[in-house]
């Protein structure tokens, strides 16, 4: 691991401001993804700024904000405790879901919810310095288009990055309809709604974020849901746990009776961010929750994948993976 | 072991070291001796005591100028950190340089080699510790970063000869081969049982708006899934953690063979390798 200089920020804007100050500062909150990539010389701080000791790790009702309800996620709060958050698991048990279906237990309880939107790609050809990749140096091609590519995308890739974003929480987020609160280097705030917070590589593969330098997560803000009763978090991998999604699937069904008032359905591990299927939940909606809506929703989800050479069977996973969570969320199955 | 040290005491110095501790450079504003600096790396032989000069060398080269390096408590030296650490109980101060993880400060420096270093990125769990009650990676925790906060190793389970229940179950149920998972499996299991108490959901927990505290021995492999046992002595681990856990016993199908029952074998199968 390369030298650094260790700082501990006393508040959120010093923080800001430390790492606003260098370009080559991060932020540390967890540790669990940015230092295994920094033993692995792949991220090369100069300077960590440790954010363990702020405040910023309460999960609260989000009324002093915002009058029609939800749930305020601090950025510092971790996996573990907000996944066991009672508002948490009453109001948003997708997010639960999610969550535990991620890492291990030990790794859900260091890595904070800030961190977990910001983890990277675990491309193989990312973390194997001997091989290009465009993402970790721009300009050197990627290893992964024509090498092995059975873990990468089928949604949005480009011919610079084929790479997937890995972490199953964002999807629940993407689902739920999340605003991420960031704060800069003046204390000014501003608000990045889910959908827009993570970035298609298209000719910029290094930039995964629409977060500025300096920019830190102060809290993930959850309005108020009604797909509490009727969510599922499917996650297929390799083994039974502790393993990177194939395909996981986000579910969630609002239902007036037998009939769809509006679903959410978000893949993960087929694109460079959580793949949100607007096509699937627009053939769900006002249709009966039954498995013939299911499959017609997951048939119009994957009805653009683009597979690579070795992934072709994520086409065929992701419909399967999708009508089972809508079955399972619809409480059919 | 004793805990009452801040820093391992100066050591007794062969010729070598004596030799060598005369050709080396004198190491100014760092805060300490060279015969200190010595001994805080001699307790990895010569071979990474070279090593070790080396990457402090590499890290002294810089001295810092931003105003960040204050928090470097009391150094000037950019990447030098005193650390006050409460481990099993203990307060140890060490200087160490940043990039030290809480792995490496307990083994190399505090002579705690019961947390082992297995795959050291976050994968094999080999390294698992508790801080603050909460089983962690030591391997992917900076040394700085838990400054103040209680870690607990392997060796602080243990009331003097009294073993902690998981240790004596993970004896009792056969709970390892080789052992060199064995602490971490322990100080996950630890921590797995007071995860149990609050009522804290797994993956394969059915209704995640449903309190339970009772773990089934499938939630037992779900939330012991961090931590990887080459030997595959899993059904001993699941056994272990679900008696201290719940007071269950898992009937043993197997039993260590006694005095009469291996001289019988032996002369009936005259097989003297038996």
């Amino acid at each position: 691991m390369r030298p650094f200089n260790y700082v501990r920020a006393s508040d959120p804007n010093a923080a800001a401001r430390a790492v606003a100050a260098n370009p080559q500062a991060k932020f540390l909150a967890g540790g669990t993804n940015l230092l295994d990539l920094m033993k692995e010389d792949i991220e090369r701080p100069s300077e960590l700024v440790d954010l363990t000791r702020l405040k910023l790790n309460e999960i609260k009702p989000l009324t002093e904000i915002n009058k029609n309800g939800g749930v305020s996620i601090g950025a510092l709060a971790t996996n573990t405790e907000t996944a066991n958050h009672p508002l948490i698991r009453n109001n948003y048990p997708l997010l639960t879901q999610a969550i535990v279906a991620g890492a291990s237990a030990q790794l859900r309880n260091m890595a904070t919810n800030g961190g977990n939107l910001l983890q990277r790609t675990r491309c193989q050809y990312f973390y194997d310095t001997a091989m290009p990749c465009n993402k970790r140096e721009p300009g050197t091609g990627c290893g992964a288009r024509e090498g092995l590519n059975r873990m990468h995308a089928i949604f949005g890739w480009s011919d610079k990055c084929v790479a997937t974003y890995p972490g199953d929480m964002a999807n629940a987020l993407y689902a739920l309809d999340a605003v991420v609160r960031v704060s800069g280097a003046g204390g000014r705030e501003r608000t990045i709604p889910i959908s827009e917070f993570h970035r298609l590589p298209g000719d910029t593969p290094e930039k995964e974020t629409n977060l500025q330098h300096g920019e830190l997560i102060v809290a993930i803000e959850l309005p108020k849901s009604n797909f509490a009763k009727n969510s599922y978090y499917l996650k297929v991998r390799d083994r039974a746990s502790y393993a990177f999604a194939l395909v996981a699937v986000a579910a969630a069904l609002e239902l007036d009776g037998g009939t769809i008032r509006q679903a959410r359905v978000v893949l993960g591990g087929v694109a460079h961010k959580p793949w949100r299927s607007r096509e699937a939940e627009a053939a769900l909606a006002g249709r009966p929750a039954s498995e013939e809506s299911f499959r017609q929703a997951a048939e119009a989800a994957l009805q653009d994948a683009k597979p690579l050479a070795h992934n072709a069977y994520k086409v065929e996973l992701g419909k399967r993976a999708i009508v089972r969570a809508l079955m399972r969320a619809g409480k059919l199955a | 072991m004793s805990d009452d040290f801040d820093e391992i005491s100066e050591p007794e110095l062969s010729d070598d070291e004596e030799a060598l501790l005369e050709e080396m450079p004198t190491l100014t504003g760092v805060g300490q001796t060279r015969r200190t600096f010595l001994g805080q790396t001699i307790a990895g032989g010569l071979g990474l005591f070279a090593l070790d000069l080396l990457a402090l060398e590499k890290a002294f080269a810089a001295v810092s100028s931003s105003p960040a390096a204050a928090v470097a408590a009391g150094s000037a030296v950019e990447n030098l950190l005193k650390v006050v650490l409460k481990v099993n109980g203990a307060t140890k101060t060490l200087n160490v340089d940043s990039r030290v993880v809480l792995l490496d400060a307990l083994r190399e420096r505090l002579a705690l080699t019961g947390s082992k270093k297995g795959c050291d990125q976050g994968q094999c769990g080999a390294c698992t510790v508790l801080v603050d009650g909460r089983r962690v990676l030591s391997c992917l925790t900076l040394a700085a970063s838990v400054e103040g906060r209680e870690v607990t190793t392997i060796e602080g389970l243990a009331k003097g000869d009294e073993l902690h229940p998981m240790q004596a179950a993970f004896i009792k149920y056969d709970g390892f081969q080789c052992g060199y998972c064995t602490s971490g499996q322990i100080c996950s299991a630890v921590g797995l049982l007071e995860e149990a108490r609050r009522g804290d959901v797994s993956h394969v927990t059915e209704d995640v708006t449903v309190t339970t505290t009772r773990l089934t021995d499938d939630q037992i492999r779900e939330r012991m899934s961090g931590n990887i046992c080459r030997c595959g002595a899993y059904p001993g681990i699941v056994a272990a953690i679900q008696e201290v856990h719940s007071g269950r016993q898992t009937q043993h199908t197997w039993r260590f063979v006694d005095e009469d029952q291996l001289a019988r074998v032996r002369k009936e199968d005259a097989d003297e390798t038996v």
